[in-house]
């Protein structure tokens, strides 16, 4: 159960995204319009802050703290959700994390109030799951500056007019066994060399900003390594894993605004003389629901609770990131169906629900990866 | 400067609310209550003032043991104090008893600015705010959009029909104000936790001096004398058009007395 400050805030957040996100966002949707102005009110609400201590400008909560801010936003809209998951678990954490005492006094500030936004430069064009074996970016220094060159794909809330950087995992050099030696540098908004393209068009998450990014022969100080040299990989490796958690939550929610739609709806739509709740083919579809939505909401509270208990918490992150967004998806298609043409139509949530639906089982770690990872927590990797 | 700001706790509308058979009260059991909407454009409009002008902001609500919620979501807005004037033979108090109960407990608590929600979603009487400054001997300054106080003095716009009018006055004051005032801020995670640390006194009719006998629901000189469920609404009158559909509309809405 929920302690009354954590069961405050997840109230606070549900109203402000029933009554400043639901209203507007299908428009920014339909525009695939980044909303400014709901992102800075959820920055003056200190949503960008939860998991970062005051000292830095933040609320002093926890990550659980922002599962549940995430959660609450994705029962109405995904695209703020994942501008907020990508804002303080891909821009803020690292930097908390690894940054030094002036990388922090820098940017986290800014972060944190949500006036300005960090992005994370990993996956690339020719690479994803497969990093860091894939990866083709460099870094090499070059008169106290780092030269860096190739490029990144998909990057959240790179483009946006208050982005302030990109950190970017590149190669910095060969370690002794040959294998690439990965560092994060951060580069930031309007560094010369630093092009940032137009927005991809997307299936899903419409109002949020995601883009290519190039870097060519971009200049940066050597100051702005980000954490220790050649500790790239593990350092976003650890970023994943909690980003995990962070994913089911707004699947979850996802999932729950399914459910949410179609208690509403299944009472106002008659057929064949009667509200269509009253058939059993419809009762037995919105339980399934309930059941997903429920045992993935458990799942991800568990791997938050044992995170922030310090225990290992890889396996249950993974399992919860996957049970969510298997639940977020076939919430979406039942939802779309007991809508029926309606759920065809963009003007209804659940179109949107099911649109947004499919990246989650691809983003921070594919469906696959999470069981490759589960496999391997059980011992089976070296077989 | 000391704001004290009145809140009160409501049914949700979003739930069914119902009155009890019993003394025909509000069942407060019956529904979730929350901070009554206009309340929280009272606490912004407060914590505002106090930004601007620096001094303490106490929430003052008259409710059941519930009321805590209420109490605990204005101070996780950023107001400093409470009190919670709770007590059985509080029960059933219509408004002008209630305004006899806050006045009462405004007298001890002390105060240079009073502000309220202009009405409640429950029983939407709207005269909370005169009756106490009546009794307060204060001036009254209702239904503000805009709020400005300069040294011992406060200024309003008035919302009327026909657009605004301006009001002065000096403090202390009691002011009530309307939604388009400001946006009240969500409660943040750091006030939140905040707010756990944060006094709420607690006041029983002896501790505000109030007389039994003016108060509570044996005692209101407003009384519901009966009341029932809403009628299911009815099915609409269909007007088919056969040339002669403006004919029969005009019949309909003449026989309704509209025209």
């Amino acid at each position: 159960m929920l302690t009354d400050e954590y069961d405050d805030l997840r109230k606070s957040v549900e109203s402000f995204a029933r009554e400043v996100v639901a209203p507007v966002i299908g428009d920014f949707y339909e525009r695939c319009e980044f909303p400014y102005e709901i992102v800075r009110r959820m920055g003056a609400m200190g949503l960008f802050g939860l998991p970062i201590p005051e000292e830095h400008g933040g609320m002093g909560g926890d990550y659980f703290a922002l599962c549940l801010a995430l959660e609450e936003l994705g029962r109405v809209d995904s695209s703020v959700a994942i501008t907020l998951e990508a804002g303080v678990s891909l821009g803020a954490m690292p930097l908390l994390r690894f940054g030094t005492d002036e990388q922090r006094a820098r940017w986290l500030p800014g972060l944190a109030a949500g006036e300005t936004l960090g992005a994370f430069g990993l996956t690339e064009p020719g690479g994803g799951s497969d990093v860091p074996g894939g990866m083709r970016t460099t870094a090499d220094l070059d008169g106290g500056e780092w030269v860096i060159n190739g490029s990144k794909a998909f990057i959240t809330n790179s483009g946006t007019t208050i982005t302030a950087f990109v950190a970017v995992a590149a190669i910095t050099g060969r370690r002794a066994d040959g294998r690439p030696e990965i560092s994060t540098i951060i580069v930031p908004a309007g560094t010369p060399g630093f092009t940032v393209s137009k927005k991809y068009s997307k299936v899903g998450w419409s109002a949020s900003d995601t883009r290519e990014l190039s870097f060519t022969d971009c200049r940066v100080p050597a100051a702005n390594l980000l954490g220790e040299r050649g500790r790239g990989y593990a350092q976003f490796l650890q970023t994943l894993d909690e980003g995990r958690i962070a994913i089911a939550a707004l699947s979850v929610g996802l999932a729950q605004g399914c459910v949410d739609e179609s208690l509403r709806y299944v009472h106002e739509r008659h057929a064949f003389g009667r509200a269509i709740g009253g058939y059993q083919a419809i009762q037995f579809k919105i339980a399934d629901m309930e059941v997903r939505t429920h045992t993935a909401r458990l799942a991800y509270y568990h791997a938050a609770e044992r995170m922030l208990a310090g225990l290992p918490f890889k396996k249950q992150a993974a399992i919860a990131k996957l049970v969510a967004s298997n639940a977020a998806m076939d919430n979406a298609r039942d939802a779309t169906q007991i809508f029926g043409g309606y759920g065809f139509m963009n003007e209804f949530p659940v179109g949107r629900f099911y649109r947004d639906a499919k990246i989650l089982e691809i983003g921070e770690g594919t469906s696959e990866v999470q069981r490759m990872l589960i496999a391997r927590e059980l011992g089976l990797s070296g077989l | 400067m000391n704001i004290v700001v009145c809140v009160k706790q409501v049914p949700d509308t979003a739930t069914e609310r119902k009155l009890r058979s019993d003394d025909k009260t509000l069942d407060r059991d019956a529904a979730d209550g929350v901070i009554n909407e206009l309340c929280e454009y009272a606490v912004e409009e407060a914590l505002r003032l106090k930004e601007a002008h620096g001094g303490e902001v106490t929430v003052l609500t008259m409710g059941p043991d519930k009321a805590t919620d209420t109490i605990r979501k204005a101070l996780a807005m950023g107001a400093d104090k409470a009190v919670h004037l709770v007590d059985p033979a509080l029960h059933g108090s219509d408004a002008l008893s209630t305004s006899y109960a806050l006045a009462q407990t405004l007298k001890k608590i002390g105060f240079d600015l009073v502000i309220l929600g202009s009405e409640s979603t429950d029983a939407r009487t709207g005269m909370l705010a005169a009756m106490l400054a009546e009794r307060l001997g204060t001036p009254q300054l209702t239904l503000a959009n805009k709020v400005e106080i300069s040294g011992a003095g406060i200024t309003v716009q008035r919302v009327t029909d026909y657009g605004f009018d301006k009001v002065e006055a000096s403090l202390p004051a009691i002011v009530s104000v309307v939604e388009k005032i400001n946006e009240p801020r969500y409660p943040s995670f750091k006030g939140i936790m905040a707010a756990k640390k944060k006094q709420v006194q607690t006041f029983g009719i002896a501790d505000a001096e109030i007389d039994a006998a003016q108060v509570g629901v044996a005692n209101a000189w407003s009384e519901v004398a009966d009341f029932a469920v809403a009628p299911p609404r009815a099915a609409g009158t269909v007007v088919k058009d056969e040339g002669d559909g403006g004919v029969k509309t005009a019949d309909y809405l003449a026989s309704k007395k509209f025209i």
